[in-house]
């Protein structure tokens, strides 16, 4: 298809789960982006999945940071390979605690200072890591190990939070689609200044779920509109081919929730919560692509 | 100096033969296949080569998603 085996960038094999989101995003990404590339990885699944000392299986330059640090340590990677005159691409890759909680003040300050790189935040919407404990990114009545009976609060929003620093490139993407994914990271690298994706990442231990419906499950919040796919360049956004489907048919929400674990004993007022919060997002985005918000 | 800095290096295998792991493995029946390369576009390790469609069967941790993804359902899952 695309021949990614000659751009294969992490050797076999990751200690990932079976079925982990995490290491098929970063296949993409990293076959996007291409050799001359340094990741930045605070504490998250993957700065454990690389293997153990003095063995790695990234055949790219790794450096892993403290949790909050990613986005400071990529701004002076960036302020340095830009006065060595070198063009390497600098990828933080974090996960939602080290991006939506911990490493938040970290990334709001190099977005405001317009560092030359990307931030991509993988969202298995929980601390998967450390035993699946409720993050900001956490959904609505999603069981973890510190919320037992399902998350009282909705989901932080990342994306306008993002948004409202009115970077050059930001965009939301899915690891079911991974041709989108790899188009972005792309035209992220491409861009002069700060990018940022956004990528859901389902978690079969997590999320609870078989570890072959990996791929199904982060269709499903696609089509039914739980997870939308766009891209904003500062203030114009642009609807990606799957959610402007999603919004023209959706599926019913209850076939995105029902076969996760997490989900188990959610009141019917909480998934028409859901799905009323998804609806509105997605009205939302309608306005701000047509220009009228 | 130098060698103070705690550098990995990398290898094939940094975390072990990830097979062992496995409880499922994938079978391909030839007949039905027509090699349109989805399975290897969604394998999270990439164990599944993208010429010829072989897996790795060393490092397959048999999660099931080429089987659950195949449109011509011609990766089956046998017990190992």
């Amino acid at each position: 298809m695309s021949g990614l085996q000659e751009t294969e960038y992490i050797l076999k094999c990751t200690s990932a789960c079976a079925g982990c989101s995490t290491s098929l995003i970063l296949r993409h990404v990293l076959a996007a982006a291409g050799p001359d590339t340094v990741l930045v990885i605070p504490a998250c699944c993957t700065s454990v999945i690389q293997g153990v000392y003095p063995k790695t299986s990234f055949r790219i330059p790794v450096y892993n940071v403290a949790f909050a640090a990613s986005a400071a340590v990529a701004s002076g990677m960036s302020a340095a390979f830009e006065a060595m005159g070198k063009k390497t691409n600098v990828i933080a890759y974090a996960g939602d605690g080290g991006t939506v909680d911990i490493g938040i003040q970290a990334l709001s300050g190099a977005l405001e200072r317009e560092t030359n790189f990307l931030y991509i935040c993988y969202d298995n919407e929980a601390y998967g890591n450390t035993g699946m404990q409720r993050s900001g990114s956490t959904p609505l009545g999603a069981r973890t190990t510190t919320t037992p009976e399902g998350k009282g609060h909705k989901k932080k929003d990342l994306d306008r939070i993002v948004a409202a620093h009115s970077i050059p490139y930001m965009a939301t993407a899915c690891s079911a689609y991974p041709k989108d994914l790899a188009g972005k990271v792309e035209k992220a690298l491409a861009t002069k200044g700060p990018a940022f994706i956004h990528v859901l990442a389902p978690c079969p231990p997590g999320w609870r779920y078989p570890a072959e419906k990996t791929i199904e499950m982060g269709k499903l919040a696609v089509k039914t509109g739980v997870w939308a796919l766009y891209e904003r360049m500062y203030e114009t956004v642009v609807i990606s081919g799957p959610t402007k489907a999603a919004m023209i048919k959706p599926t019913p929400i209850e076939e995105y929730i029902k076969p996760q674990g997490r989900f188990k004993g959610i009141t019917p007022e909480t998934i028409t919560t859901i799905r009323l919060d998804s609806e509105r997002m997605l009205r939302r985005l309608a306005a701000e692509e047509e220009g009228s918000c | 100096m130098r060698e103070r800095l705690a550098l990995s290096t990398p290898v094939m295998g940094a975390c072990g033969k990830t097979g062992t792991w496995r409880v499922f493995r994938p079978v391909v029946d030839r007949e039905i296949c027509n090699a349109c390369g989805i399975c290897s576009l969604y394998c999270p390790d990439g164990v599944i080569n993208e010429e010829d469609y072989s897996i790795d069967l060393d490092y397959c941790k048999g999660c099931g998603i080429c089987a659950n993804e195949c449109p011509k359902k011609a990766i089956t899952m046998e017990r190992e």
